[in-house]
């Protein structure tokens, strides 16, 4: 082991990570259910709660837009974790290339998902 | 071992042989051995040593799983011999290999430098909070603050663990799970108060954040320690270091 112990930066990915985790166990079923099975069909709710006007005004409020961004940013930065590490776990090793691509697919994601929930309005 | 005891049972145990100063590289024995009901992996072993072929090469103690020195893979898996029962193998036949992601010395025994140098590194005893002088009495403790730690006291070093873990597997500077499971045994311990000092390992880079939660290291160990979950408390734990360092007062402490 080396003697110089270099503090790992791990938290910060870990935390979104494991953020985006929790948030997937909470919202992913459900938003399954909802956008795909419920609404297409018709079952429960109203064939046209995501109606574009519906969706539009959603994502105009302060609280549908912090919610959509959540659920997109951290899902991604959760799913981008994963295969970084499932890829350490099939040998592909150039770490610094394989974590350059998973995290600035996140931080890409991040970024257009705000962009987008800004340039919606409010 | 008289022939008596045998019941005329034999089982075929392959052995994965290296011999560094005449093998190019390692390869499968196998040694016909008569067996009972009551005999374990490593008495199979010593049959083959005592009866069969001297030169055969493998670590043992205690024979009761507690020295913790005949750990090996066993048809694949890593477990203690002394531990593990030759009527289990209804096939006849038992694949015995040294312990997987460690260098091999000879045959069974692999070299634990590494696994020790990490041991020394975390400063596995306790180190008081407080000294107290004889006059001053013992460091006592309750049933309560005992439990929090005591499963992780009964590690026996036997390092299967780390066989099991495909990240130590990977990346060996990964300070692994039978270590991790010794670190919070002190760090856990109410009479211990270096604990900052340890998780200066805990959370490096060669620290807690290269476990993906497989998991198998604490299904495989022979003392129902489980690494996993101090791995699991101290990630929580040095992430919490991580972020809260910014916001404690500077002081003396790094």
């Amino acid at each position: 082991m080396k003697p110089a112990m270099k503090r790992s930066n791990a938290p910060i990915f870990w935390g979104l990570f494991g953020a985006g985790g929790m948030l997937a166990a909470l919202f992913g079923p459900v938003l399954v259910f909802v956008t795909g099975i419920a609404v297409p069909l018709g079952i429960i709710l109203p064939a046209d709660a995501m109606s574009w006007s519906h969706m539009h005004a959603f994502a105009q409020h302060w609280a549908g837009k912090g919610l959509l961004f959540v659920v997109v940013a951290l899902f991604m930065w959760h799913a981008m974790h994963r295969i970084y590490h499932s890829l350490h776990d099939l040998g592909v090793h150039a770490a610094s290339a394989t974590r350059f691509a998973c995290y600035g697919l996140a931080v890409l994601a991040t970024l257009l998902a705000a962009g987008a929930l800004l340039a919606v309005g409010f | 071992m008289s022939e008596s005891h045998r019941n005329g049972k034999v089982i075929r145990i392959e052995v994965l042989r290296y011999r560094p100063e005449q093998d190019e590289e390692p390869f499968l024995q196998a040694y016909e051995v008569p067996f009972s009901d009551d005999m374990s992996v490593l008495q199979g072993l010593q049959y083959i040593k005592d009866w069969l072929d001297g030169t055969l090469s493998f670590r043992w103690s205690c024979r009761m799983a507690i020295c913790g020195s005949c750990g090996m893979m066993i048809d694949g898996e890593p477990r203690l011999a002394c531990k593990t029962f030759l009527r289990d193998f209804p096939a006849g036949a038992v694949r015995v290999e040294a312990l997987a992601h460690f260098p091999v010395e000879r045959d069974l025994v692999i070299r634990m430098d590494d696994f020790l140098a990490k041991l020394e590194s975390i400063k596995p005893w306790i180190i008081p909070k407080e000294q107290r002088s004889i006059a001053q009495g013992e460091y006592l403790q309750t049933p309560a603050q005992l439990d929090v730690y005591e499963q992780f006291s009964s590690c026996i070093n036997c390092l299967l663990c780390y066989a099991a873990c495909p990240q130590y597997g990977l990346n060996p500077d990964f300070v692994g799970p039978g270590i991790m499971a010794l670190l919070h045994r002190y760090n856990a311990d109410s009479r211990d108060g270096a604990a900052a000092e340890r998780m200066e390992i805990a959370g490096s880079e060669a620290g807690v954040f290269n476990c993906t939660a497989v998991g198998y290291c604490s299904e495989v160990c022979p003392k129902h320690v489980d690494p996993a979950n101090a791995v699991n408390q101290n990630k929580t734990r040095a992430a919490g270091d991580y972020f809260l360092r910014l916001a404690r007062p500077k002081g003396g402490a790094k």
